[in-house]
């Protein structure tokens, strides 16, 4: 049983702590809670070198000076706060920082509402365990023999079939009924492959519609997004050893992953409002009257200065939107504006919570809109890499990994 | 007899003074002990549920942190409730504490503002303070009806 230690404030106050072991349960974990004594309570600024006028702050502040002394006491760290708590939201951070400066026990972070649920957590849960878990596993580095990866996501579904360590075959479809639009996908990469579905060995499934797809077709391997999108990333990057970062602006949410090796270690997964998705570029490309395929393109030539646009909430981001057309705006500056802004909300919402080390890799679809990885470049001054197949993340890491279950 | 709501809403040696005088101390561990010996346990340990959040709304909009609220839903009929306060500034966990900082400050302003008699005490750091702090509690409480 892994056991997750939880450090938190307000939980049970907010009447979420039984969905938190709920999520935890489902993953094969159990919740524990590091003991501390007062002493502990009230010594935590020397150790910790902050104390703050919230006793349960200070207590999960003290829990973690706990596990980082006694790093035998859990597998993994669970740190979670209010949301909208500033005091909360500073010493989240400094938590993770903590224990990742002092231990190798991955930690997850969560800013939650009374309305989080086991399902909310349940993905985070699954990758935090599957760190733990499978540390071997995800140490692979090679793919090897004939694998298929379907990535059942929130708007489109991707497959690929990989053989002796290359992708062979790929297929892309939008996702609409979730298992038609797997086989389709599916389907699609074996013809492009050239062989038979009947030669595969194994079948590694992820992405939102995962345990569906994984069951309808007997999958090997059934995983979330956040595990086989690092490592697909790092694989298709070429960057399997050292640190890495990894973020994915997904149509529905977003992840941004810190790596080591290979394997996750911090990574925080959001999806507050369309605002910050692949969505509002879906939005901005349709009312610009171009193609997505095409609005990255436009973007590269536009200038976000131009355009006033903040698109924290997708109903705000849409009113510039069409306010700035209104005004007279260049189309090429209002599709980079947009652009800016998705990386923007990703910067102050996400990137704050993980280590950002290079190399910065911006996989999924949304990465091939050439505008939003320059616009993250700007950001964050570095240069964002955007691998060959980018768009195939997660089905090449979950053909990765389960090529990994074959030698088992 | 009145009702006496101490801060911090947590402490049991202010309840005690309140009760030993012959009040009625209203102090979040006897909501907390009607939740957890409810027949209904829906969310162990404290059972407190998503609803006490919506609860809290009566007292802190929605843009204040959840476990804020949650906390104001068992704090916040205590206030309504009192007839008197007792408040003690800097008190130290060891006498109480409600783990929020936001709820403790929300608290002591909702009190405040109710306009009840309230006594403000300084926590006391050494015997001869102690004998003082006791005796203006006694004091306080004994001149209310």
């Amino acid at each position: 049983m892994i056991r997750i230690a939880q450090l938190s404030c307000g939980s049970e106050y907010s009447g979420i702590q039984k969905e938190i072991e709920r999520a935890a349960e489902t993953v094969g974990a159990k919740i524990v809670y590091p003991e501390v004594s007062l002493e502990d309570i009230l010594d935590v600024e020397k150790k910790f070198g902050v104390k703050v006028s919230s006793g349960d702050l200070n207590l999960a502040m003290a829990r973690a000076v706990r596990i980082v002394e006694n790093p035998d006491l859990a597998d993994a760290v669970i740190v979670m706060t209010c949301f909208r708590c500033a005091e909360a939201a500073i010493i989240r951070s400094e938590i993770r920082k903590f224990i990742h400066g002092h231990s190798r026990i991955p930690v997850l972070s969560y800013s939650f509402t009374e309305r989080t649920t086991a399902e909310t957590l349940l993905t985070r849960m699954e990758a935090l365990v599957t760190t733990v878990k499978y540390r071997g596993l995800l140490a692979r580095e090679r793919q090897k023999g004939l694998t298929a990866g379907i990535d059942s996501g929130s708007t489109t579904t991707k497959s690929v079939i990989m053989k002796d360590n290359e992708v062979i075959g790929t297929g892309w479809v939008p996702t609409t009924e979730v298992l038609k639009s797997a086989e389709d996908a599916f389907e699609a990469a074996v013809k492009m492959a050239g062989i038979q579905k009947e030669e595969i060995q194994a079948v590694g499934v992820t992405g939102y519609g995962r345990f569906l797809v994984g069951k309808h077709i007997n999958a090997r391997l059934i995983q979330e997004e956040i595990t086989v999108n690092s490592k697909g990333a790092v694989f298709l990057s070429d960057a399997q050893r050292g640190p890495a970062t990894v973020i994915d602006i997904g149509g529905m949410d977003n992840k941004a992953i810190s790596v080591q090796d290979g394997i996750p270690g911090g990574f925080t997964m959001g999806g507050i409002c369309a605002g910050a998705s692949g969505r509002f570029l879906e939005l901005t490309a349709r009312r610009l009257g171009v193609d997505i395929t095409q609005l990255g393109k436009l973007a590269l030539k536009g200038d976000f200065r131009n355009v006033a646009m903040n698109s924290y909430c997708i109903v705000f981001g849409t009113q510039s939107l069409v306010n700035s057309l209104s005004m007279g705006c260049k189309p090429e500056d209002v599709a980079m504006a947009a652009c800016h802004s998705v990386a923007e909300q990703v910067y102050e919402q996400q990137l704050q919570e993980v280590e950002v080390k290079e190399p910065v890799i911006m996989v999924g679809g949304t990465s091939l809109i050439e505008g939003l990885p320059r616009a993250m470049e700007e950001l964050l001054h570095v240069k964002v890499l955007v691998p060959k197949n980018a768009q195939y993340i997660g089905a090449v890491g979950a053909a990765l990994l389960v090529s990994g279950l074959l030698e088992g | 007899m009145s009702k006496v709501i101490v801060y911090p809403p947590t402490s049991m040696i202010l309840s005690d003074l309140v009760e030993r005088m012959g009040h009625k101390a209203l102090v979040v561990p006897e909501r907390v002990r009607e939740l957890v010996t409810a027949n209904d346990v829906q969310s162990p340990p404290l059972n407190v549920t998503p609803e006490e959040p919506k609860k809290g709304l009566r007292y802190a909009a929605v843009d204040v942190p959840s476990g804020v609220r949650g906390r104001m839903a068992l704090i916040g009929p205590l206030i309504e409730e009192a007839e008197a306060a007792i408040i003690v500034e800097d008190p130290g966990w060891l006498t109480g504490c409600a783990g929020c900082s936001r709820t403790n400050e929300l608290v002591r302003l909702l009190i405040r503002t109710k306009g009840i008699p309230v006594l403000d005490l300084s926590y006391p750091t050494d015997d001869a303070q102690a004998k003082l702090f006791v005796h203006k509690i006694k004091a306080f409480l004994g001149g209310l009806k």
